[in-house]
């Protein structure tokens, strides 16, 4: 427990019952949105968490308590009434099946909001609470377990979770190949609609279940938001899941953490600010981060990939220059920068950067004002022109292309032939020693 | 928590202390108020733009987006919120709320746009993250307005349910020029925005800028539904564009005339919606529009004559009593005995028994009747005669006839081209000519005439009288069921 | 990030007796006035190559089948030259003339699959499409180029369909619907990307007959086609294609056993595993 010390930052057991709930909660979502993500129905998500709206009202109305059993089955049925008549709409209507769902889901919301209101005398249901939950009270709710004062929504929520988990490891192979190819499921003896609406069913009670302590919106942002993050980081299915997970826990912790310390970053004290929002944000900002630096599919990741390899070619391609020049004259003179630019078409930024590289790597050593081949460098050189002409005897044999036509592509191959590419290369042209313009292919090094 | 909204705006108090309840509902319909003219004016007004960019965005397969982008609407909303009181203000300033509102929804569109071009996320993805993110955001700022104790937080989450009830002139005008921004440029680019929905390869290959065009799609859709914020609430404007294209896709296969009735049906759901919500008050009136907007799609997918439930059916049960008419007839002249052709010297074909013609298809006596009955009224058989025998009348012999040859070149063609014929079996047989390329035609009937020489040529040295085909029937797809 | 060397004093050097055809040379073998002129086009689809240094020449007036297997880059070959995939290095020049200023020349039929064929229009709607480019922004679809349309639809045979809505069309009528909103387009020089898939054999020679047709007036028809049983019958001159070019000329000299053994015998596994190794954002080390 921190004290006062940090600023006005004061964490009490409530506030670790609130963060519990929300990560259990959260991780109950993200295991069942990893599937509608896959299944590209991430909006159903948003629709179910919209339309379950009328069938809590009517379970208020037709049994007058908000006990959980009532509220549960209400939900449950209201959420595959939205997949229903949805795809009803979709299939008999010709509809688009984005604007089935929207119609579906916003007369029915429309329905709860209508119902709630003429409930409101008899029962107490806020639907803000239903939008955006109220999880800084949950820990005022408590039961007995055990010897110990546990918040009641924390266990509904830790209960909630565990059956998803059941569900998902139990149906972890049915699920798997409904969501990659429901043709194929069907013909293995997998009914892929049940999987579809068992889903569904699924995904509406946790949204209610869930909706007292986080509220629906949350509900749709931690099925999407973890399931998408962990797709950027990883391809397989299981790690996947497991990401996700841990991203809907991780956003529960920091997003309840940020919506204290928040508000006093603009210099306000005492007060916090919505949990549920706060999570959601945090989720966002994880969905942020892994867009721009995931390892392979991130932005950031990405350019500086393009740099590197830009780099790199722009090394080889000096290599090259320094080759040919000395191809031309035995003993040249050292080649300045500006004759190298020249000869392979580079800016000069590059240029530089990329004969510092060789420089460094011991390729390339400076002398008298320009630049010339190494002992190591001449051998590296040799193996990338080496590769050109073996190339460029392909593309001439294999290819039929006119001989002025083999620059070009050679050009691109020889940045990323592998010496075992070269060598099945070389056999495949059977080791000629020269390319059809004539040039000498120089040596294999040992 | 904030309580709900819906706080009886000073128009309704008035309404329901002074009058009981008929005559309320008379003052609305006479827009004698004016308050209840301000209102049919926005709504009116918002419906009419709504049900316009609607109709573009439910074609370009985009209704969900519109979704989003009023989720992420909220933290703009916010924000505005905290920097006009910042300012000194109470806040409320609706041309500062509302431009938040405009930023954050372009915020979202870019946002959109950037993780469809960059990531490998998909489409509904992308539009999932915008909006669940950005709306938690605007929550979290919620929060923090209403622990400031200002108290007019509450004002926030009316744009979350909307109130028609306390809507002032300004507004209504803010949204009549909305609607008269949108009808300008939707007509104005009418024929580019609907190629941009119908082929966008084309349109990119003919140099039009598909993508400024999407956005500037975007952009209106945008505009009203931050417009309308404060009529049905973030949660239900989507409603409005989604809503009334849809219904407008029952009653129309013309685009122009789609377009026209998106507009009307979204301006009258709105209409329509204000007006009870006015008669009661305490009833969201968000909700009410949108569930009169519903109503109006349930009505139009049940009713509606291009490809509505009820019209389908009845097009399915004329098909199909034309196909039972079709295969009667067939029957009846397989089962004469010799061809008619063959025989010039016998005016009429012979009779054919009950019985017999019970066998020829899986019948049930009671339905054979019926047929028989229909047929004996449209002038096609005689009968029954003392033995139950039917006979084909000079007219339905023709008739027969050309039923007969239309079903075996649809027969024809199923032998030759049955790997690339899905999609044309079992029409009825009159659709050969309208199915078929005439030159396909041609080829079969030569085919035709080998096989089936009887057939080549009509029973009858008279003009023959054909059953006139019907080319507006939608077509049917079932199984063929090839004669015994 | 593509690398493009481009020194004519190295490349000398590198070539030796060679001459040196430089990409921005205004290219002295290219005929001025072809109505397709491709100059060393190399298009990589998602980063990987998949045409190499495409070069040739279409003579006007042709109807040309460009033949070639699976995936050697056919409906690409299409695209690059409209512009609907970047090109990586090389050039198109219509009629002597870059592609962005003579777009409205060039007539591109997409496969059909392309389109949704429930949209709420008709098939006169669609060909008028052709002539947007003609009424410019703004302004709207007049009778006189609903005229053209009908014209258009006359020309391939489907007049009395004008009003019918194109969800009730069978394959070879929309087919035909393309190839009118291409006429009505006034163009003359038409991309056709598998025109006949799908579509029965009696169709299929109604729509040839429309390209011998166009043909006979003078107009430039260029069909990506997967029937090798018919392109001595429909076409004149052939293009073979399979990441490269491999042959082209007139049918009779060109479409060949031995070309057709060069364009669809056996796959170049180094070329393709280097062509990955590229897509790989890594790079290959």
């Amino acid at each position: 427990m921190q004290d006062a010390d940090l600023s006005g930052f004061v964490w009490l057991p409530l506030d670790t019952w609130i963060v519990v709930t929300g990560i259990l909660g959260g991780m109950s979502c993200a295991l069942l949105g990893s599937f509608l993500v896959l299944r590209k129905m991430s909006m159903l998500g948003d629709a179910i968490s919209h339309g379950v709206l009328p069938g809590l009202a009517a379970a208020f109305l037709l049994t007058g308590s908000r006990e959980s059993w009532a509220m549960l089955a209400g939900a449950g049925l209201a959420g595959l009434l939205v997949a229903l008549l949805a795809q009803w709409i979709h299939r008999a209507g010709k509809l688009e099946a984005g604007a089935a769902l929207g119609v579906v889901f916003t007369v029915l919301f429309a329905g709860g909001l209508i119902l709630i209101r003429q409930s409101a005398d008899q029962v107490d249901l806020d639907p803000d609470c239903v939008l955006y939950g109220a999880i800084e009270l949950v820990p005022l709710d408590q039961v007995e377990l055990g010897g110990w004062q546990v918040p009641r929504a924390a266990l509904f929520n830790g209960a909630v979770w565990l059956v998803n988990l059941l569900f998902v490891l139990l149906l972890y192979k049915e699920l798997k190949i409904s969501a990659f190819d429901p043709a194929l499921a069907t013909t293995l003896g997998i009914n892929a609609a049940l999987m579809h609406y068992l889903l569904m069913t699924l995904v509406a009670i946790t949204t209610v279940a869930v909706f007292e302590s986080v509220g629906s919106v949350l509900v749709v942002a931690m099925l999407i938001v973890p399931p998408a993050t962990a797709r950027l980081l990883t391809d397989r299915l299981p790690v996947m899941l497991v990401i996700g997970l841990l991203l809907a826990g991780l956003s529960a912790l920091v997003g309840h953490v940020a919506a204290i310390t928040f508000p006093t970053w603009l210099g306000l004290r005492g007060v916090s600010t919505s949990t549920a929002g706060m999570m959601a944000a945090v989720a966002g900002l994880w969905f942020a981060l892994a867009m721009l630096a995931a390892p392979r599919q991130g932005v950031f990741t990405r350019l500086l990939h393009q740099g590197r390899l830009a780099l790199r070619i722009t090394g080889e391609n000096l290599l090259g220059a320094l080759y040919r020049l000395q191809e031309i004259d035995a003993r040249p003179s050292p080649a300045g920068l500006g004759t190298l630019r020249a000869a392979t078409g580079t800016g000069p930024g590059l240029a530089r950067l990329a004969m510092w590289r060789l420089r460094r790597a011991g390729l390339v050593a400076e002398q008298g004002g320009g630049y010339r081949l190494t002992a190591a460098g001449r051998a590296a050189a040799g193996n990338i022109v080496r590769s050109h002409r073996l190339w460029e005897t392909y593309l001439g044999e294999h290819l039929d292309l006119p001989a002025d036509h083999l620059h070009l592509p050679a050009e691109r191959l020889e940045h990323v032939t592998t010496a075992g590419l070269q060598r099945r290369l070389a056999e495949s042209v059977e080791h000629p020693p020269r390319d059809p313009h004539g040039q000498p292919i120089p040596p294999a090094d040992g | 928590m904030t309580v709900l909204t819906g706080k009886l705006g000073l128009w309704s108090c008035l309404a329901a202390a002074q009058e009981p309840a008929p005559a309320a509902f008379w003052r609305i319909l006479m827009l004698r108020d004016h308050n209840t003219r301000v209102v049919a004016l926005g709504v009116g007004c918002l419906g009419l733009a709504a049900g316009m960019i609607g109709c573009f965005l439910l074609l370009r397969r985009r209704a969900l987006l519109a979704d989003a982008l009023s989720h992420a609407t909220l933290p703009g909303l916010g924000l505005a919120f905290i920097l006009l009181a910042g300012l000194g203000g109470t806040g409320k300033w609706l041309p500062g709320l509302l431009a938040g509102a405009a930023v954050s929804a372009g915020l979202g569109i870019l946002c959109i746009l950037a993780i469809l071009r960059l990531t490998r996320i998909q489409e509904d993805a992308a539009l999932g993250v915008v909006l669940s993110v950005f709306f938690g955001l605007g929550i979290a700022l919620a929060g923090l307005i209403q622990n400031l104790g200002r108290g007019q937080a509450a004002g926030l989450t009316s744009f979350i349910y909307g109130k028609t009830a306390s809507m002032l002139l300004s507004d209504a005008l803010a949204m009549a020029a909305v609607a008269g921004l949108t009808g300008a440029i939707c007509a104005a680019l009418f024929k580019e925005f609907m190629l941009v929905c119908f082929d966008p390869g084309y349109a990119r290959s003919r140099g039009w800028p598909v993508l400024a065009l999407d956005l500037l799609m975007m952009v209106l859709a945008s505009v009203v539904i931050v417009i309308g914020l404060q009529a049905v609430g973030l949660v239900l404007v989507v409603a409005l564009l989604i809503i009334p294209p849809a219904a407008a896709r029952f009653w129309t296969q013309r685009l122009p005339v789609m377009f026209a009735i998106s507009a009307g049906l979204g301006a009258w759901g709105c209409l329509v919606g204000a007006g009870l919500s006015a008669a009661l008050p305490r009833w969201p009136s968000g909700g009410i529009i949108v569930v009169v907007s519903g109503g109006l799609f349930a009505i139009s997918l049940l009713l509606g004559p291009a490809g509505g439930l009820l019209a389908r059916a009845m097009a399915r049960r004329r098909l199909g009593r034309k196909v039972a008419r079709q295969h009667l007839l067939r029957a009846l002249y397989e089962l004469t005995e010799t061809p008619p052709a063959m025989q010039p010297d016998k005016a009429r074909p012979k009779p054919i028994r009950f019985e017999q013609l019970l066998g020829a298809r899986s019948w049930s006596p009671a339905r054979l009747r019926r047929l028989l009955a229909t047929a004996r009224r449209a002038g096609w058989v005689e009968g029954p005669d003392s033995d139950d025998r039917w006979t084909l009348t000079v007219g339905g012999l023709q008739a027969a006839w050309q039923v007969t040859r239309n079903h075996r070149l649809w027969e024809l063609y199923l032998i030759a081209h049955a790997d690339i014929a899905p999609s044309h079996v079992d029409r009825d047989a009159d659709q050969v000519e309208h199915v078929l390329e005439p030159e396909l035609i041609a080829r079969l009937e030569s085919e035709l005439s080998v096989r089936y020489p009887e057939l080549a040529r009509p029973p009858s040295p008279h003009a023959l009288q054909v059953e006139p085909a019907d080319a507006g029937d939608p077509i049917e797809t079932r199984t063929c069921k090839t004669p015994t | 990030m593509e690398y493009e060397p481009s020194s004519d004093q190295f490349r000398t050097a590198e070539l030796g007796r060679f001459p040196v055809r430089h990409p921005a040379a205004t290219g002295a073998e290219h005929p001025p006035q072809s109505p397709l002129s491709v100059h060393d086009l190399t298009v990589a689809y998602h980063r990987k190559p998949v045409l190499w240094d495409v070069d040739f020449d279409l003579p006007e007036g042709k109807l040309v089948g460009l033949i070639g297997p699976n995936g050697a880059g056919k409906s690409t070959l299409l695209k690059a030259i409209v512009g609907l995939i970047p090109a990586a290095s090389g050039r198109v020049t219509i009629y002597g003339k870059p592609y962005r200023q003579q777009r409205h020349l060039v007539a591109y039929v997409p496969q059909r699959e392309s389109v949704d064929w429930e949209f709420p229009v008709s098939v006169l709607d669609v060909v008028a499409m052709g002539c947007y480019g003609r009424i410019g922004w703004f302004k709207p679809v007049r009778r006189v180029h609903k005229q053209a349309a009908r014209a258009a639809l006359e020309q391939v045979g489907m007049q009395e369909l004008a009003g019918r809505q194109i969800s009730q069309l069978s394959g070879g009528q929309q087919q035909r619907v393309f190839l009118a909103r291409a006429l009505a387009q006034g163009a003359r020089l038409y991309l056709m990307d598998e025109p006949f898939a799908g579509v029965d054999a009696a169709s299929e020679k109604a729509i040839v007959e429309i390209l011998h047709m166009l043909r006979r007036s003078g107009e430039t028809v260029l069909v990506v086609h997967h029937d090798l049983q018919t392109v001595r019958e429909y076409f004149d001159y052939v293009l073979l294609l399979n990441m490269r070019v491999v042959a082209q000329g007139a049918t009779e000299a060109v479409f060949t056993v031995e070309n057709l053994r060069k364009t669809y015998g056996g796959r170049l596994t180094l070329l393709e595993e280097a062509a990955q190794a590229m897509s790989r954002p890594e790079g290959a080390t």
